[in-house]
């Protein structure tokens, strides 16, 4: 059987828009990906706990309201702190270019923005999952 | 023993959840850590929980399994949802009425796919059961994809089983006589604060009086607000009393065979359609039986002999 | 169909039977022949035409379009029932639309410089935007709060960062609108409290504030308790509100982010005024008086791409309001007309080749004021990049500026109107809106339908749509799948102060130490007595703002008393 990519598509923080997440969850979820989606209102303590029980292959961080520098580093810190690397994390919303090396660098691998072709995501998913 | 059986029997959820991925992509790997574990199951009651979409019932696990918490019990969640049989993706999306159990160490969710099994459940499902009860959980609740007649596996799985139905379906329970509504061992009419609560349990009470040829037991027909936390300690003393009797009876260890057997059906199927299916070498003489087939070379029934001759020899 | 019309009216909308069916006859000549010659070699770009609400539009609109219509009791005049040219007599010919830019950052200090900059340049009201922390209740110092301050809006936690956002601001001479929907009561008791600490009678303040709980469920999830609850503070402000604030608008009920989230424009029309009746009818079953209180009621729209689309939804959205605000039993003319802000589209602003976004928010800017908008707020061109920086704020303002002193649209009123194509589209938008009624109703109405999750699932489904037809490229986004480029984006971002976190967590601390802290106990205690019961709870949450009690331990007694909302899983 063939073995199916499992995504994690969370709201961290306090942000509400969750138009993004559900069109990507959905997208996902046609390109043949089991996405579970945690709603709002995330801390990272609740992603990652999720993300173990549910051993995902990747964790899509959703956040427009600028508090990404902040909440995205939470998840990959405490991934970090507990010996998690075989997770894929990936973020998508309003995140300024300028902001987007220093995620790279605290483990966020991809950072998808306004204008992005739901395809990208998917394809940068399936070539860049961990296991 | 290796260290995933030996973390999963200590309840580290990393090692349940690697272990469950396992099982559920058909690892070998996973084979020895399921033997092992197996001798050391039994303990959790395996509550199943089906009924219409709206009803309500990721809000009741939800209340439930705070109820269960409150009495230090361990509880381990499984929550089902169609896989897409165009995509083969799956939206899971039950752990959202669930969100504050996440960091709950008491608790332990798993999301699945049905992953082309039909009749509510997924193939797996046996395997993840073992594997919560035999890291520790008191409480396993397993939340299946229940629409109507079809969706009645859970009984095959499950030591009790709740059908959650909401008021106002009115006729809808006439028709959906058959199926989920023969499978109950609690119904529950969630969302009791609508209007229209007082007829659905009568309509419920009056089917149970005309089915139920259990004569010992009533089925109970309890009435909920989940959302409000109403009802929960009720039910619970229900689930709990429903256990009692079926161990009284001898009905538990009955209903445990019925599901040890659907559970080794479950491993054979997978196993040989696997090796019908999937094997390398063996596959290649399964296209071309199908071929044939299409052709009109050979029949169905004379290609099935074929394959089952080599089987089984 | 014909007969019937021009019997059972004064007449049609502007021609006479024989007249009407000349030109149907000639029309017909004109598409067999001169059109049908003309596809023949040069093709239409597209098999079909269809706007973002799905609705197939043709190639020409003529007086056979509009034939059902007529004229006095379908259009009308501007300032009477039913509305649909115009609120007022004159419009923009007696006065300007406000130019009332939606701005907040950081902490209070900062947005009191960007309000003081913008008044500077010509805006004419004040628009507050409040951080994600202030939105749902929380201070500065909830651990929730952690990387939120500041960052989409500006943190207001008591009533004294409210006394810093006004400093120096003519709050008797100008009005203020914010956004704020869960905490609204408490937010504007903040308001409330700070203009009369400064000498101003709270008769002769003015401003709006949000406080539209059902589009929280629906789109922009910024909910803190459940339904009932909600609405009972609602109503609450209303009476409130007629009573001792008889210039404010106590709600501002709003389609700007149903749109948002990704619903068509029909949709967005027909959720909102769904939105707005709901309050009513609520209102009425508290008891109150349909005519004190819907003189006071607003609304606020998005302003979107397809330019005729929207304007023909404020038109029929005006129409719609007063014929269901009459069957209701209004009877004052100011209750049945329909006031609204407009904002443009956010959603539809690029981060790739910014500068382009003047043009998108021009022209969605220049479709709010043809549809007769009292009220706008144009986006910056960093919309999709940060907050907006001054200098973008400024070119939006101008954009607003440059409309109504050099376009000349302002100077009669509704230009558009006769139209066969607005008048026929209009009318559209309103059966739609009327099917999405029955379908509401049938539901068991608003609410039963969100807890259904009902348009949650109809304004995802559009949003995948819309999504899927831009990744298919079946509808071109310039910039985003076509005439792309791949220079850097070079214009300037704005920056915050970042010790601004850190002061505002200090005032908070010094606040609740030197404030009467026996008083502030005791006004909370007062609260949640009335929160159990069925008081009006304005008075008591303005007791707890003038002890200086801080929003989140304000929220937090209501948070105990009303419980908090838990949406439902929709796609």
């Amino acid at each position: 059987m063939e073995r199916k990519i499992r995504v994690l598509v969370a709201k961290p923080g306090l942000d509400g828009h969750d138009r993004g997440a559900k069109v990507v969850a959905r997208a996902l979820r046609d390109a043949g990906m089991e996405v579970i989606y945690t709603g709002l209102h995330q801390t990272a303590d609740m992603i990652v706990e999720t993300a173990i029980q549910e051993d995902v292959d990747v964790i899509g961080l959703s956040l427009l309201s600028g508090a990404h520098m902040t909440l995205f580093i939470d998840v990959t810190k405490l991934l970090k702190d507990k010996g998690i690397d075989n997770m894929l994390v990936v973020g998508g919303g309003i995140v300024p270019e300028e902001d987007i090396p220093e995620l790279k660098k605290a483990g966020v691998a991809g950072v998808f923005g306004p204008g992005t072709h739901c395809d990208d995501i998917v394809n940068f998913i399936k070539t860049n999952v961990k296991r | 023993m290796n260290d995933i059986t030996s973390n999963v029997l200590k309840g580290e959820p990393r090692a349940i959840a690697r272990l469950i991925t396992l099982a559920e992509n058909n690892d070998p790997v996973a084979t020895d850590s399921m033997k092992a574990i197996h001798p050391k199951t039994g303990k959790a009651h395996v509550i199943g929980i089906t009924g219409v979409m709206g009803s309500g019932k990721s809000t009741l696990i939800y209340e439930l399994t705070r109820e269960y918490r409150k009495k230090g019990l361990k509880v381990g969640i499984i929550a089902i949802d169609p896989t897409s049989p165009f995509s083969g993706g799956a939206l899971l999306g039950d752990r959202i009425r669930m969100t504050e159990l996440a960091t709950d160490d008491g608790v332990f969710i798993r999301s699945m796919g049905t992953r082309g099994m039909l009749g509510g459940l997924t193939s797996a499902v046996y395997d993840v059961v073992e594997i919560l009860d035999a890291s520790g959980k008191d409480i396993i609740l397993v939340e299946t994809v229940g629409v109507g007649q079809a969706e009645v596996d859970v009984i095959k799985i499950a030591d009790t089983t709740l059908v959650v139905l909401v008021p106002g379906l009115g006729d809808a329970i006439q028709t959906i006589k058959a199926g989920i509504m023969e499978i109950a061992d609690i119904y529950v009419v969630n969302k009791a604060d609508r209007s229209g609560v007082e007829q659905a349990v009568a309509e419920i009470e009056s089917l149970i009086d005309i089915t139920c040829s259990d004569k010992d037991r009533k089925i109970p027909v309890m009435t909920t607000v989940a959302k409000e936390n109403i009802g929960t300690v009720d039910l619970v003393k229900e689930i709990e009393n429903h256990k009692k009797y079926m161990k009284k009876t001898k009905m538990f260890d009955v209903q445990r065979r019925k599901r040890y057997e659907a559970e080794l059906v479950e491993i054979i199927r997978k196993k040989l359609m696997n090796f019908i299916f999937d094997e390398s070498t063996f596959k290649g003489k399964v296209e071309s039986l199908i071929d044939q087939i299409s052709k009109k070379e050979i029949d169905p029934y004379t290609a099935s002999e074929e394959i089952l001759g080599k089987i089984l020899k | 169909m014909l007969e019937k019309a021009l019997i059972s009216r004064g007449g049609n909308l502007m021609i006479g039977k024989k007249e009407l069916e000349n030109i149907k006859k000639k029309q017909s000549d004109w598409q067999k022949n001169c059109y049908s010659k003309h596809i023949k070699t040069h093709s239409e770009r597209q098999k079909k035409f269809v706007n973002l609400s799905g609705n197939e539009i043709k190639n020409l609109y003529t007086p056979n379009d509009t034939t059902h219509l007529d004229y006095i009791n379908d259009i009308g005049f501007p300032g009477e029932f039913p509305f649909l040219r115009g609120v007022h007599p004159t419009m923009y010919r007696g006065r300007l639309w406000t130019m009332r830019m939606f701005s907040g950052f950081g902490s209070a200090e900062e947005t009191n410089q960007r309000y003081k900059y913008l008044l500077k340049h010509g805006e004419t009201g004040l628009s507050v935007a409040f951080d994600y922390p202030t939105l749902y209740g929380y201070d500065t110092d909830h651990k929730l709060s952690r990387g939120e301050f500041g960052k989409c809006g500006v943190a207001v936690s008591s009533l004294q960062d409210m006394e810093i956002l006004f400093m120096g601001i003519p709050i008797d001479k100008i009005t203020t609108s914010m956004t704020i929907n869960g905490p609204a009561a408490i937010v504007w008791g903040f308001y409330i409290a700070n203009a009369e600490n400064r000498g101003i009678d709270r008769r002769t303040i003015g401003g709006t504030i949000q406080n539209d709980i059902l589009k929280e469920y629906i789109a922009q999830k910024s909910y803190i308790f459940p339904p009932e609850p909600s609405m009972r503070l609602i109503v609450d402000t209303f009476e409130f509100g007629y009573k001792e604030v008889p210039r404010w608008n106590t709600i501002s009920i709003s389609g700007y982010h149903i749109r948002e989230a990704g619903s068509t424009a029909v949709q967005e029309l027909a959720f909102t005024l769904g939105d707005g009746i709901e309050y009513v009818k609520w209102a009425i079953k508290r008891g109150l008086n349909i005519d004190d209180f819907a003189p006071r009621l607003s609304y606020f729209f998005n302003s979107h791409n397809d330019f005729f689309e929207e304007i023909a939804k404020y038109r029929a959205a005006r129409r719609i309001w007063a014929k269901e605000l009459k069957k209701l039993g209004a009877k004052k003319p100011r209750s049945l007309l329909m006031r609204f802000h407009t904002q443009t589209a956010g959603c539809t602003l690029t981060s790739q080749q910014p500068e382009i976004n003047v043009t998108r928010v021009t022209l969605q800017a220049l479709a709010a004021i043809l549809g007769g908008t009292q009220s706008l707020h144009t986006n910056s061109m960093d919309e999709a990049l940060a907050l907006p920086s001054e200098k973008a704020a400024r070119v939006a303002l101008r954009t607003q500026q440059i409309i109504a002193e050099e376009s000349g649209v302002s100077n009669t009123v509704d230009p558009l109107g006769g139209s066969y194509y607005i008048e026929w589209l209009t009318d559209k938008m309103e059966e739609e809106t009327y099917d999405y009624f029955d379908q509401v109703e049938r539901l068991g109405g608003v609410i039963p339908a969100i807890e259904k999750g009902f348009f949650q699932r109809e304004i995802a489904e559009a949003a995948y749509k819309y999504q899927r037809e831009i990744d298919n490229k079946e509808r071109t986004i310039v910039g985003v799948n076509d005439y792309t480029t791949e220079e850097e984006v070079t214009i300037p971002i704005l920056k915050m102060d970042e010790k601004g976190e850190e002061r505002q967590i200090n005032r908070l601390k010094k606040l609740r130490k030197d404030r009467n802290n026996s008083k502030y106990e005791r006004s909370l205690a007062a609260l949640r007595k009335a929160a159990e019961g069925d008081e009006n709870l304005m008075p008591f949450i303005l007791d707890c703002v003038h002890s200086y009690a801080t929003l989140g331990e304000t929220c937090q007694v209501l948070r105990d008393v009303f419980g908090e909302y838990v949406e439902p899983a929709v796609y």
